[in-house]
């Protein structure tokens, strides 16, 4: 059997220390409120993430979390000087992928694509490996270590993708789902491996706090809410303006006739798994200041962007994200005044939104086409 | 005896003879792998026969395991007594999560089951009325005839009889009419439907099955150790037990045997071996296990044990003796209406793919409905057979409103049809595949089939999809394979699926599309002497030659309008007819 | 086929579905600037033809195009190649709209430009008049406009289209075919599945009639179109 999971999500900003109070205390409901909104923002990212990858991929992606987790972590080990583990990830990841793409380069008859692959593979990694020994021993200023994380946390998208679902993707929604949960469960292994058990902060990137209409909130929870919404304003353009964005959507509306304007369904594949990997880490980078983070926190803090993804039906991304946001507010009510079982109710709630939304839409079957 | 009873056999003897001679801890280790292989038995009948999935099955054996420990340790309830109780505790609780994911796409269940998993673990560790994270003790030993197993050797006997049960149960299960709907869930509704089933229901059943599987695990479980905590119930573990099927092969009862033996067992070396190679830091086992099960779903996606199966051949399926004959039913009065469609209209949308048809077809007839591309034939098809109901106007079958009646209704009424795109189970065999269609004369459920109660009913069934093979001439192949078939047969023994319902009414969606000649004249001949047995057969067919020289009456389509009726030659001869198929003379159109 | 060289030949073509052979060693050809039709009755292996020929479908047998042998070239290539197919199911992205489903035709020439946007609304004026609505909410007959214009932003040299006259009105089909013939007045070769016969062997230079995965008979379209065998494998023999 495996061992205790400790499904520890350390308490948010305020801990309920067994006040006496109503949630609805006026001069605790908008501290609150803000807590929520600040999680549910991330939440709200992660959800996006999630559904853009199932529609473009049907991969239910479990381990979204866990980039949230190396995001954080890694920029810990930065900070303390060291060289993270992410990068022996990355660089073994970048093998398996580099031997893969010769071979398949070879059964094609293309010695020169063959080459090109090799010669990339070694030259990528070689860079990469210079660049974070020389900085992580370097104590680099802290927006270097930022951008040296998502170098290392970032390609983990495409390269998983590359290794782990694209031999699989001709394969059904549900093993799928299963190589996904296989995968979630090497990276939290990894996790532990690479960081230890403790958790880590990572210092915050604005300092001080501001009043607004009588609410006094950190400018750290701000600047999360605020770059969350940047975000979205990004990703929303990138898929409404761009046309690679618009190709992404053109495959997950219709796979064949995605193919048949010339868009590679594998290429289509690791945009959205690079795209899940940025939200993810770039997440992580959000909450690394207000939350302890440790190996296996990222997962928790996935599913609830997974309870977001499924009231949005997995496809949806507006509901996908209010839904999460509303996780966000829920878990922080719930914290304040049921603290320990704050994660059954948030966990709870997706039963009653499955029933709503199995009686609201028409059957859905899966037939073989 | 085959080679696969006898092996079957030493296995039994073998495992009779282990808890006797291994060392104690040896013991209790074959003891978990029992409770584990059972919960994965259970988690095969949902994954790999009905397509479902779970990672709530340790969840599952947790309602199980504090059921009793709770029933036990405060109110003092006899073990015995307990293990039913959790049975149903733990299948209200599986009924309640079907209930609520089981209509939609398959990957909701999986996913209320990872919340589910993760809640239950928080109620448990957080009930003070449970324990709270240090759990139960003094959960009192199991007795059976006056003895209290508390010895690991005899509770291994005890935790390996319930293993044979389940298993003996399963296979029951799955060589019943229950059991193959079931298989047939895997490949969508359309077919269970279209053969009296009720996929929903059957769907959570299966789950709920699977659910009191897990639960009588649990209950070994909270015995043999004597206490129970929530860390063997939490979500990881729930995710091991599905990785045991899968990586045994989910499709077979003996590899989530062999999955949960597998595992368990790489387990204990992984965790002696990897800490010496590696360090101490990590859960270095778990990261084998994960990439393992992704090695297998991309390398052998149905798992170890069809590799292993291929050595030992199967032998002949035997017959049951037959004991029992459904009754046929009653011939509708020869020139009654069999069919009325009147002023039908389909809409999808703003498209209009069905307006305003109206005919009949009467008792011993065959009607042909023809008409090119896009006519709107297979709507029509599907209006009539219930998969897609008309949005205007009505369909009477037999007598009956039949407009907005689901498909498995409409079949009950006595109507059987084929499919355009062959929909057969390829696996399975012509038997086995024609018996299908028998599905909603036998009445026998989960629980008769579970324990082989319907054996009369199975043997029946049997009979009657045997003579209807031997009606298509395919009678000497019945324990092939269906998916060895060629397409002309393939579609011969739809038609035998339908035929063992014993329908008043035959509904065939173009059963010549891709037959050679040969298989085409064939094909008629068999359709003539069917309707000389007193059959009546609609057929949406496309082949004008096969049809005219077959059918007794054509409705002619098209633009989702009806074109024309009448006989074969009125038909013919018709000119708008003529331009609908062989197009409008672009010559003089275009000038 | 005459002195005009071809641009897609097709040798020796096998496709099969687990033990079904759909398509049981079709050859063909088809001259550059060329209409060519393939007819033939329901399940005759028609679209299976074009599904392996596209690079959709795997496949025995040869298929070359502008005298290269496409073996190992996936689907995509193929198009960026110059091969567009416009499938029976048309399969256009019907949450998009109108302007984005062509915008995305263009997609294998994104690096040279924004595509000819304006030459497809040229040919299709009821396009641009639907450019902001959704794919899915056009009629029948524009959608089969829209799968049209969207495979013409490729700026393919050769098109293959698939029942193009699939459930639509006559009137609606005379357009769809008047605009295939312009087409190839324009300098596109075409290939041409269909079951309305006449309706294509109208329009088109050669043609070849599949009956049960094989060719049945070919022969320049005129002469075809009246051929008693046709008339006979559509209409059936009255015996």
């Amino acid at each position: 059997m495996l061992g205790p999971v400790a499904f520890s999500l350390s308490a948010p900003s305020l801990a309920s220390k067994g006040l006496a109070l109503n949630i609805f205390d006026p001069a605790i409901f908008p501290i609150l409120t803000a807590d929520g909104l600040t999680n549910g923002a991330v939440y709200a990212l992660l959800s996006l993430a999630l559904v853009l990858v199932f529609a473009v991929t049907r991969v239910i992606f479990v381990p979204q979390g866990e980039f949230v987790m190396f995001g954080t972590l890694t920029l810990a080990s930065l900070q303390l000087g060291r060289v993270p583990g992410t990068l022996t990830l990355l660089l073994v990841l970048l093998a398996i992928s580099t031997v893969l793409n010769v071979v398949e380069a070879l059964r094609r008859g293309d010695g020169r694509a063959a080459g090109l692959a090799a010669g990339s593979g070694v030259a990528l990694g070689a860079g990469v490996w210079a660049l974070t020994t020389t900085l992580a021993a370097a104590k680099a200023p802290l927006l270097v270590q930022v951008l040296l994380t998502l170098l290392l946390v970032v390609p983990l998208g495409p390269l998983l993708y590359r290794v782990v679902f694209q031999p699989l993707r001709n394969a059904s929604v549900l093993v799928l789902l299963i190589a996904s949960v296989a995968l979630h469960l090497v990276l939290v292994g990894l996790g532990l491996v690479f960081f230890g058990p403790e958790g880590s902060r990572t210092p915050a990137f604005a300092e001080g706090n501001t009043a607004l209409g009588g609410v006094t909130l950190s400018n750290q929870s701000l600047l999360v809410i605020l770059v969350s919404a940047v975000l979205m304003l990004a990703l929303y353009y990138f898929f409404d303006r761009t046309l690679t964005g618009k190709a992404l959507r053109a495959t997950a509306v219709n796979r064949m006739g995605a193919r048949l304007v010339g868009i590679r369904p594998t290429a289509a594949g690791s945009l959205a798994f690079t795209v899940a990997a940025l939200i993810g880490a770039l997440s992580g980078l959000l909450i690394g200041p207000s939350i302890a983070v440790s190996y296996d926190t990222g997962f928790l803090i996935g599913l609830k962007g997974f309870v977001g993804a499924i009231i949005g039906g997995l496809v949806s991304y507006p509901v996908a994200a209010l839904g999460a946001l509303l996780v966000g507010l829920i878990e922080s009510y719930a914290s304040f005044s049921l603290s320990q079982w704050k994660e059954v109710i948030v966990f709870t709630l997706i039963l009653p939104v499955l029933l709503w939304r199995s009686l609201s839409s028409k059957h859905h079957d899966e037939e073989d086409e | 005896m085959t080679p696969r009873l006898i092996l079957t056999l030493v296995a039994v003897l073998i495992a009779l003879a282990l808890p006797a001679v291994l060392p104690v801890f040896q013991v209790t280790l074959l003891t978990n792998v029992a409770i584990a292989a059972l919960t994965v038995v259970g988690l095969v009948l949902l994954t790999g026969v009905a397509g479902l999935t779970s990672f709530g099955q340790a969840a599952f054996m947790g309602v199980g395991a504090y059921t009793t420990a709770l029933l036990t340790t405060v109110y003092g309830w006899n073990p015995w007594l307990t293990l039913p109780a959790g049975m149903v505790v733990t299948a209200g609780v599986a009924a309640l999560l079907g209930l609520a994911t089981l209509r939609m796409q398959g990957h909701y269940l999986p996913l209320a089951t990872i919340a589910w998993g993760i809640s239950l673990y928080y109620v448990f560790g957080n009930s003070p009325a449970l324990g709270g994270f240090t759990g139960l003790r003094g959960i009192p030993p199991v007795n059976v005839f006056g003895l209290d197993l508390t010895d690991p050797r005899r509770f291994a006997y005890l935790a390996l009889v319930f293993l044979a049960l389940g298993i003996v149960a399963a296979q029951f299960l799955l060589s019943s009419r229950v059991g193959r709907a079931m298989r047939a869930l895997r490949s969508g509704t359309v077919v269970a439907e279209a053969f009296g089933a009720n996929t929903f229901s059957l769907r959570v059943q299966v789950f709920v099955l699977s659910s009191v599987f897990a639960s009588a695990a649990g209950w070994l479980y909270a015995h043999q150790q004597r206490f129970v905590n929530p860390t063997p119930f939490g979500l990881n573990v729930g995710i091991e037990y599905l990785f045991m099927a899968v990586l045994g092969g989910a499709g077979y009862v003996w590899g989530g045997v062999a999955g949960a033996v597998l595992i368990t067992a790489l387990r204990e070396v992984l965790q002696n071996v990897l800490p010496s190679l590696l360090g101490t830091g990590g859960n270095y086992e778990v990261i084998v296990l994960g990439i393992i099960i992704i090695l297998v779903l991309q390398f052998a996606r149905r798992g170890l044990w069809p590799l292993l199966e291929r050595l030992v051949p199967a032998g002949t399926p035997r017959l049951l003796a037959r004991a029992l004959t459904f009754p046929h039913r009653p011939d509708p009065t020869p020139g009654s209406v069999i069919l009325n469609v009147q002023d039908a209209v389909k809409q999808f949308g703003g498209l209009k793919a069905v307006s305003d048809v109206s005919f009949d077809v009467q008792a011993g007839e065959i009607v042909g409905l023809i008409g090119p591309n896009g006519a709107g034939k297979s709507t029509m098809f599907n209006l009539i057979t219930g998969v897609n109901p008309a949005t205007r106007g009505s369909v009477n079958l037999l007598g009956r409103d039949a407009t907005r009646l689901p498909a498995r209704t409409i079949h009950r009424l006595g109507v059987a049809r084929t499919f355009q795109h062959v929909r057969l189970f390829p696996e399975l065999s012509l038997l086995e595949n024609a018996m299908m269609g028998g599905y909603a004369r036998g009445k026998a459920g989960i629980v008769a089939s579970l324990l082989h109660l319907e054996r009369r009913e199975e043997a029946a069934l049997q009979g009657v999809a045997l003579a209807q093979l031997e009606r298509v001439g395919l009678r000497d192949r019945a324990f092939d394979q269906a998916g060895n078939l060629a397409l002309g047969q393939q579609r011969l023994l739809e038609i035998a699926r339908a035929l063992t319902a014993d329908p008043a009414f035959l509904l065939l969606d173009e059963p010549a599309a891709g037959l050679r000649y040969g298989e085409k004249a064939e094909l008629s001949a068999l359709l003539r002497r069917l309707r000389d047995e007193g059959v009546t057969i609609l057929i949406v067919e496309h082949d004008m030659d096969l049809v005219m020289n077959l059918v007794d009456r054509l409705v002619v389509m098209n633009g989702g309008q009806e074109l024309a009726q009448g006989n074969p030659q009125q038909v013919r001869d018709n000119p708008a007819v003529r331009e609908a198929y062989l197009g409008a003379d672009v010559e003089e159109g275009a000038a | 086929m005459t002195a005009v060289s071809p641009l897609l030949e097709v040798h020796d073509l096998h496709v099969s579905y687990g033990r079904v052979e759909a398509v049981q060693g079709v050859s063909l050809s088809v001259g550059a600037g060329q209409i060519v039709s393939v007819i033939g009755a329901n399940g005759a292996g028609k679209s299976t033809l074009l599904g392996a020929i596209m690079g959709a479908l795997p496949s025995r047998g040869r298929v070359e195009y502008a005298g290269r042998t496409l073996a190992h070239t996936p689907l995509e290539s193929r198009v960026a190649a110059g091969m567009t197919l416009v499938p029976e199911r048309r399969e256009l992205f019907s949450s998009m709209t109108v302007e984005d489903n062509l915008r995305l035709g263009a997609y294998t020439r994104r690096r040279e430009g924004a595509g000819d946007l304006g030459g497809v609304f040229t040919r299709f004026p009821r396009l641009e008049e639907r450019r902001k609505q959704l794919a899915g909410t056009l009629s029948g007959g524009e959608q089969q406009m829209l799968a049209i214009g969207r495979a013409l932003m490729a700026r393919p040299k050769l098109l293959l289209l698939d029942e193009p006259s699939l459930g639509l009105a006559p009137l609606i089909v005379r357009e769809i075919l008047r605009i295939v013939a312009e087409l190839r007045d324009a300098g596109v070769t075409v290939l041409l599945v269909e079951q309305n016969a006449r309706a294509a062997l109208a329009i088109s230079d050669f043609g070849y009639v599949l009956e049960g995965g094989q060719v049945r008979l070919s022969g320049p379209a005129a002469d075809l179109a009246h051929d008693p065998a046709v008339v006979a494998s559509y209409l059936g023999t009255g015996k």
